[in-house]
């Protein structure tokens, strides 16, 4: 199947604060990102703070431009497309944000808001009306919400909005950045679960975007992994959970605590050292190397090529010594 | 005796919109050398009721009884309370940020501390300081005292933060989401560090937090928290395994989980936490409560219902709970 989002070595360096006489060295946040999404399904981008994965998100629907690579959507480099030839694509690429409150009008209806993109791609004030009470539904709300202002929603109920207005033009593909880390356990599954039904019925294309790595397993199909604005590991989903080859995955997956006190008790953790290191100053070689358990003189000059780990396999990690 | 025990602990506020009565008469106790989780959603209560214990809940009337270590804490004189708070109850914050002032450094922070208890010379204090500061794990102590908040990281201030609550040798620890804000590999950290000093300290510690793996990861004991109310406690064991009350078995079956079979299905409570100025009658979770869609009980929708013990050590707040069980 062909890719319908294709990035090829996205860099974003952000300019360093300005200095008595020249500008500071730029913040590398992302460097040499590539992976692809095909149609229909989702691709969990997962990571710790800093790590790059919502600038990523950001530049794969221009909200920020890219300094370096490429992004190509349907087959079309979008990277350096003005903002006028992109308007024909914006209806096709789509994202949902972690506050949903943020994101809406609140001076706004949510009928207002959620007929906006229709109104942009023009047709009649009947068929955006019929539109808009067919997504709302959709998104498990009722016609008489379309007369509320967002500020009368609950966080759960204000993220379905988000949801109806960024599937209102049809995308074949839609960048969720956190969409449910701000919501109550109760009320994340429900969304988790709109967001499963809608891919299903509509056949769009998730990018997940998320630091929780139980909600990454439960509705990606292959998964990304970032540390310091690269991919250190990326895979079918019950590869990089089932059996992780990077070092850091291990220990990202083995740092998050189950929800069962006697597995908790028998689990062997693998405990890092300190935090993750500043992106405006990476550590040499592999960025990874400081904080690794497996680290060797090699990984702290040498930084390790994202490459397949094996025979059988599509999974690649950046380990100069993957778990096999 | 016991180091921390709450009974029919309520608290209610005034709003512009009518009085809001947050926590419903709640009881719990805490022994030293034990770890309580107060686990619930936004809106639960759970962490107004441990403001409530640390008496403050300015503006907020709080009734009934919070004895620490045999002393009545609820209408006791401010001095009282003020002295035992920061010197035998101390307090860790889920925002280090906020929590520490930004033009004093960390040191000066922990020595103010401990003289406002102890007295003492500014140089025991700083020597104490330092001390604690090496014993939460923080690198080179006797340099990093000298610094500011915000030249620590995320993780290194919640470190911060749990040594400047140490610095008086308190006997009870009160953690709100301490690792909320921290990322998953820091966070493992200070979870391994509060465990272990409450083992070599033999502290009683009561952690609230919204996620259920930091409670199987550290709790003995648990106290399941909605709409303001006692829904289920248990000890943390037999919660996990078999949870008595339909809130609890809702909320582990909504939670995905990374030791979950491969394509199980999250099953989501449907509905929304309630108002807490419009609270529904009778039990709090009736309107999304699976057991009383199928039944509709009236008892559901009489009165609030009250922990009932349903097994050794276990306390249910369901009506229908025989019938459940």
């Amino acid at each position: 199947m062909t890719a319908l989002l294709e990035v090829e070595d996205l860099g974003m360096t952000f300019p360093g604060p300005r200095g008595a006489l020249r500008r500071q060295a730029g913040v590398r946040a992302v460097d040499g990102v590539s992976f692809e999404v095909r149609p229909g399904e989702t691709l969990g981008l997962v990571g710790e703070s800093g790590c790059g994965k919502s600038t990523t998100g950001r530049m794969l629907v221009r909200l920020l431009d890219p300094t370096a690579g490429r992004v190509s959507f349907q087959g079309r480099d979008i990277t350096r497309t003005g903002q006028r030839e992109l308007r024909p694509l914006r209806s096709k690429l789509q994202m949902i944000f972690q506050d949903p409150f943020a994101s809406l009008n609140p001076r706004q209806t949510v009928q207002q808001i959620i007929a906006a993109p229709l109104r942009a791609q023009g047709g009649s004030a009947q068929t955006i009306h019929r539109e808009v009470r067919e997504l709302i539904s959709l998104v498990g709300l009722a016609p008489e919400h379309l007369e509320r202002y967002p500020h009368q929603f609950s966080g759960g109920q204000a993220q379905r909005i988000g949801i109806a207005r960024a599937l209102a033009t049809r995308p074949e593909l839609v960048v969720a950045d956190e969409p449910v880390s701000a919501l109550d356990v109760s009320i994340q599954a429900q969304i988790v679960g709109l967001l499963e039904r809608l891919q299903r019925e509509l056949g769009v294309a998730y990018v997940f975007i998320a630091h929780d790595l139980a909600v990454v397993r439960h509705i990606s199909h292959r998964v990304a992994v970032m540390y310091l604005g690269r991919i250190v590991e990326i895979g079918d989903r019950q590869e990089v959970y089932g059996s992780p080859a990077h070092p850091y995955t291990r220990a990202l997956l083995s740092a998050v605590p189950l929800p069962d006190p006697a597995a908790e008790r028998a689990r062997e953790r693998i405990v890092l050292l300190g935090d993750p290191p500043s992106p405006s100053s990476p550590p040499s070689g592999c960025t990874f190397h400081p904080r690794c358990p497996k680290a060797q003189e090699l990984c702290r000059t040498e930084p390790p090529l994202l490459q397949i780990t094996g025979p059988g396999t599509t999974r690649q990690a950046a380990c100069h010594f993957p778990e096999v | 005796m016991t180091l921390l025990e709450v009974t029919d602990l309520a608290v209610e506020f005034d709003t512009a919109e009518g009085a809001v009565r947050a926590v419903k008469g709640i009881d719990f106790t805490v022994e030293r050398g034990r770890t309580l989780g107060i686990v619930g959603e936004s809106g639960s209560g759970k962490s107004v009721t441990s403001l409530a214990v640390m008496g403050l809940h300015r503006g907020a009337e709080v009734t009934g009884s919070v004895r620490f270590d045999g002393t009545e804490l609820i209408g006791a004189p401010e001095e009282t309370v003020r002295r035992l708070r920061g010197r035998r109850i101390a307090m860790v914050f889920q925002d280090a940020l906020t929590a520490l002032h930004p033009y004093f450094t960390i040191g000066d922070q922990i020595a103010e501390t401990y003289r406002e208890h102890h007295g003492g010379s500014r140089k025991t204090a700083w020597a104490r300081a330092v001390e604690v500061l090496g014993d939460v794990g923080i690198p080179g102590p006797a340099r990093r005292a000298g610094e500011y908040p915000h030249q620590f990281s995320g993780g290194m201030r919640q470190r911060a933060m749990i040594a400047l609550a140490l610095s008086c040798e308190p006997d009870l620890i009160i953690a709100d989401e301490p690792t909320t804000a921290l990322d998953v590999t820091v966070q493992a950290q200070v979870l391994e560090l509060l465990t272990r000093l409450q083992r070599e300290r033999g502290l009683g510690l009561v952690i609230i937090t919204h996620d259920l793996g930091v409670i199987a990861r550290v709790a003995d004991e648990v106290l399941v928290m909605y709409g303001g109310s006692a829904a289920e406690q248990a000890p943390a064991d037999s919660l996990f395994t078999a949870p008595r009350h339909p809130y609890t078995r809702g909320l582990l079956d909504s939670l995905p989980r990374l030791d979950a079979p491969e394509g199980d299905p999250l099953r989501a409570i449907p509905g929304s936490p309630p108002s807490l100025l419009a609270p529904p009658p009778g039990c709090a979770f009736h309107p999304r409560c699976p057991v009383y869609a199928e039944r509709k009980s009236p008892l559901c929708t009489a009165d609030r219902p009250l922990l009932r013990v349903v097994d050794e050590g276990r306390r249910s707040a369901c009506v229908l709970d025989e019938v459940n069980a």
